[in-house]
């Protein structure tokens, strides 16, 4: 009989900082960013993909950090709300654009469920050309796939639409 | 005070942490700590036979397992019944874990405790219970009926009769032009905050003391709650809410079981140990709302104007009583809104279900009062051929009739006044809001798209900041720096923004220097927690009066030092001054350290409030007898009764004959919460409640089945609006300050959600000319609906004539 390998190590980049750990292979990618590596901003919601407050970013793209094994990313790039922010190009960090503006436009209230939109529209509004304007139909793709239970959503589709102007300000300097 | 800060739309102070990832949750504390994981029960009503634990021993990791048998004292008694009224004649409430018999899916019966949840599941699936099934009661009409009992002992299944009066309503009804009866039923919600509930405790062995971690709503009283079930003394117990991911009315219910086993289990083992609810436990084990069957008579005249309401109510009140009969009392109590009604009865039967218990969710039994009502106006205006919001006028409480006393006792135990309001206004506000004179041209334009365009509209009145008290602390300290804490908990309204806003325009002291805690009892130790919209009207009043008692003492200690007379100086951004004399003034952080006369100069503000540091008046002592140390002050606002906002929505809806999706084309909104400290913060409460009372309305109820399986247990099968789901919502607001308390603040919390189902049945029922008698109603539903024999209806539009108008 095999033996039944209930450990596994893994190297992740994440949030841009080289990682190793070892994680027992039933381990959600939300647990080992979690419990291994300390970063509690991703939220666990709903544990089965619907309500996306767990989203971080794998290589770029929105995935539900409860539907992925931590072992599965193994070798690959991840992003949570802890690692939105940017260089400011003089040594410091700001924060992405769609921070302010959640803040900006009171996009949140008990804030559980804003890690997972952050990084979604984050993702979204980066693969976007920000100098064209943003439609309607973009915000409801950007806001569509994640619960809130708070806001009722209008203010979270303000600072969709408050973030792509000030990325289209900032791409016409 | 002054204006600043006063009704701005000021940015949150919360935020800053929140948007990048800094927030700190109840599963975020304790990364060392032991995991709880439960044994839940399958089935809805089962004597529980045998518990055998023996294949879950090997399991490595595995800490203790805990059975009823393990409970001793106190916890081995039933949870409390936290609000006792005479007319809750039966109450039952369950054990921490379950004694004998379990009465709804989701009871909790084992605990294990592991090195991590994972193992503590592992565990807990290993574990063996037999059980003895026993007939299950599901929904009203099976409690009513008590073919089968959820508790024994309870045979007719009623845990109260509710009843209020205003006068003979029979002879009021006899004496009635015209009367009719109807029935109608209201389903199961649920709060459903994206943050489950959660509870983490660590045992400080050396000092026999315990620091609890909770997201909860209440944390004094959990305190309180686990001081006497654990048997420790008050001084040894501290609870804290730390950031909590919403309640909606959840998490006021306490002590939920976990938040005494897992302190109980943090003290037997000596280690943290926490316990995060997860999803499907919450569907299972957290608390729901709003199932009622309603039973309508209603006398009226020739106008449409009610002379006699009684209702009878059979409300679904799950299988345990643990927060009394605070639902019922309100849809009693809350069901006439803004109507002038001569005779009024309410009887609330409170029935038991082998089912979740049923607490307070936002909105707290006003919706289905309001459904109540509002179906009511509608079928007055169909009976009566009168425009729907012209009977609705015609029954307004006039803004003269204030004080409108019912002659009812509202859930706070006090009289039922209404303090303040203008209805007509909001009224004449909504209608040109939602353009309710010029929707017959809307109707014929979506007609020859093929579409069935409806509106509907539903006002409402809501008691809010109901007593007994909240109180606060204000601190100045050297640095300048103000402290502003209140025992009463924040799930997300905005708290730290609005007692700040409200501290610093008391105080005169920049925004960005006060820091605001709430709900930790090592602050504050008294209070009574956040729920029914009085964070704003109880602990905000008390905030106010705190910050003026510490500058109160501030000018009096700044006169001494300016040689000024207190009545002559003021505090504008941080700086006490001489009005009008440009240059006589003392920082308020100076009058901080002043405050506190020293002998040891701990650092350099310090030195200037020690013993040698200037000249003293000997003759006195340093701190003045009936005078204390230090600039700081704590009061206390406990409110005569509830104040009463109110509001009206009105909703247009569009719905495809070929598929029978019904579409939200408008939502508009008329808010009244009195004077308001922050708009941008209670235009967030409005979206959010509105978004609530959409998902209410159209797409969330509790499936349980005949067997007292909960069948959509999940967020796929639990259908919560997405913002595909909510419409825009157009808001006007009107104030109508409040004359019981002196900032003229009435709550905001709850009142999106109360009027969303009540106005969107109305608009549905425009749309399709069929009675709508049910709550929600899905797009299957109403295809049935509309091919069955249900009754047809019609509006008339405004500008029919209509009987008398």
């Amino acid at each position: 009989m095999t033996e039944v390998r209930t450990e596994r190590s893994i190297s992740v980049v994440v949030n841009g900082v080289p990682r190793e750990a070892t994680v027992p292979v039933r381990w959600l990618l939300s647990d080992a960013l979690r419990h291994e590596f300390g970063l509690t901003g991703t939220h666990v919601g709903c544990e089965h993909g619907v309500c996306g407050s767990c989203t971080v970013l794998v290589d770029g793209q929105p995935t539900r950090s409860c539907l992925v094994l931590a072992v599965q990313v193994d070798g690959r790039e991840v992003t949570t709300v802890e690692g939105l922010s940017r260089s400011d190009h003089q040594g410091g960090q700001v924060l992405h654009p769609i921070q302010e503006a959640f803040r900006e436009c009171h996009a949140l209230q008990c804030g559980f469920c804003t890690p997972g939109f952050l990084t979604t529209i984050a993702a979204g509004l980066d693969a976007r050309d920000p100098s064209v304007e943003i439609t309607e139909e973009e915000v409801d793709e950007l806001v569509g796939g994640n619960l809130c239970r708070c806001t009722g959503y209008a203010n979270i589709k303000k600072a969709c639409r408050h973030a792509a102007a000030t990325m289209r300000d900032e791409a016409a300097r | 005070m002054t204006t600043k800060f006063f009704g701005e739309p000021v940015r949150r102070r919360e935020d800053a942490r929140l948007i990048i990832g800094q927030g700190r949750y109840l599963d975020d504390i304790g990364s060392g700590a032991y995991a709880a994981a439960f044994v839940r029960s399958p089935y809805a009503h089962a004597r529980v036979l045998d518990i055998d634990v023996s294949a879950a021993m090997d399991v490595e990791g595995l800490l203790a397992i805990y059975t009823y048998e393990d409970l001793t004292g106190p916890l081995a008694e039933p949870l409390p019944v936290l609000i006792p009224h005479p007319q809750l004649t039966a109450p039952r409430t369950g054990y921490p874990l379950v004694k004998d018999v379990a009465q709804h899916v989701g009871e909790p019966i084992v605990m294990v405790v592991a090195t991590d949840r994972y193992i503590a599941e592992d565990a807990a699936g290993l574990i063996e219970i037999s059980y003895e099934e026993l007939p299950v009661v599901v929904g009203v009409d099976a409690a009513e009926a008590a073919e089968h009992t959820v508790h024994d002992d309870v045979p007719d299944n009623i845990a109260a009769r509710h009843h209020q009066e205003t006068g003979d309503v029979e002879a009021a009804l006899a004496a009635s032009a015209h009367t009719f009866s109807f029935t109608q039923y209201f389903e199961r919600s649920a709060s459903m905050p994206m943050e489950g509930k959660g509870v983490h405790a660590r045992w400080d062995d050396a000092d026999s003391s315990l620091r609890v971690y909770s997201s909860t709503q209440a944390s004094t009283s959990v305190r309180a709650a686990i001081a006497a079930k654990l048997e420790l003394s008050m001084e040894k117990v501290e609870v804290i809410a730390p950031d909590v991911g919403g309640g909606f009315g959840v998490k006021i219910v306490h002590p939920w079981p976990e938040e005494l086993l897992v302190p109980m289990a943090a003290r037997r083992l000596g280690h943290e140990v926490k316990w995060t609810e997860d999803r499907r436990e919450h569907f299972i084990s957290s608390a729901h709302e709003r199932q009622q069957r309603q039973e309508i008579t209603v006398g009226y005249d020739d106008d449409g104007r009610i002379t006699a309401l009684d209702v009878l109510v059979w409300h679904d009140n799950g299988a345990y009583t643990p927060y009394g009969i605070i639902v019922p009392i309100n849809t009693a109590t809350q069901l006439c809104g803004p109507y002038d009604i001569p005779v009024y009865r309410a009887r609330v039967n409170s029935v038991y279900t082998n089912t979740v218990i049923v607490t307070p969710y936002r909105g707290a039994g006003r919706p289905q009062g309001t459904f109540a009502m509002e179906r009511t106006m509608d079928r007055i205006a169909q009976e009566r051929g009168i425009d729907r919001a012209l009977v609705r006028e015609r029954n307004l409480i006039q803004p003269d009739q204030f004080p409108y006393d019912w002659g009812l006792t509202f859930q706070d135990g006090r009289p039922l006044i209404y303090d303040s309001g203008d209805y007509p206004a909001m009224m004449a506000k909504l209608k040109v809001l939602v353009d309710w004179d010029g929707f017959a041209a809307r109707r014929a334009e979506a007609e020859a798209r093929g579409k069935l365009l409806g509106i509907g509209m539903a006002p409402y009145v809501e008691g809010t900041g109901p007593g007994p008290y909240e109180g606060a602390h204000v601190q100045v300290l050297g640095s300048g720096k103000v402290l502003v804490s209140t025992g009463l908990t924040s799930q997300g309204q905005g708290h730290e923004t609005v007692f700040a806003q409200l501290a610093a325009a008391e105080l005169g002291v920049p925004l960005e220097d006060v820091v605001v805690t709430t709900g930790d009892t090592r602050r504050f130790g008294y209070a009574v927690g956040t729920f029914a919209s009085r964070a704003a009207v109880v602990s905000g009043n008390a905030v106010a009066l705190a910050a003026r008692g510490v500058k109160e003492k501030a000018l009096r200690i700044a006169a001494e030092v300016l040689e000024a007379d207190p009545a002559d100086l003021e505090i504008d951004e941080g700086l006490v001054q001489v009005k009008g004399t440009p240059g006589a003034s003392i920082p308020l952080r100076t009058v901080a350290v002043l405050s506190n006369p020293l002998r040891y100069a701990f650092d350099e503000a310090a030195r200037q409030a020690t013993q040698f540091s200037g000249p003293g008046d000997d003759s006195k002592p340093p701190v003045a007898v009936g005078d204390a140390p230090g600039l700081e002050h704590t009061d206390y606002y406990s409110p005569l009764r509830s104040t009463f906002a109110s509001g009206a929505h009105a909703v247009v809806v569009e719905i495809d004959p070929a598929t029978w999706e019904i579409a939200i084309e408008q939502y508009a909104v008329v808010h009244d919460c009195g004077t308001i400290i922050n708009p941008m913060i209670v235009e967030g409460q409005v979206h959010g409640g509105v978004a609530q009372g959409v998902g209410g309305a159209l797409y969330e109820r509790m499936a349980y089945d005949r067997d007292g399986q909960l069948t959509n247990a999940s967020f796929m099968d639990f259908l919560m609006p997405y913002s595909s789901e909510v419409p825009d919502v157009d808001i006007d607001h009107q104030s109508t300050p409040s004359p019981l308390n002196e900032l003229g603040i009435k709550g905001a919390g709850e009142a999106g959600v109360i009027p969303g189902s009540a106005a969107i049945a109305s608009a549905i029922e425009d749309a399709v000319g069929r009675r709508i008698a049910a709550m929600p109603i899905s797009p299957t539903e109403l295809y049935d609906l509309v091919r069955s024999d249900a009754e047809r209806v019609t509006n008339s539009s405004p500008h029919d004539s209509g009987a008398m108008a």
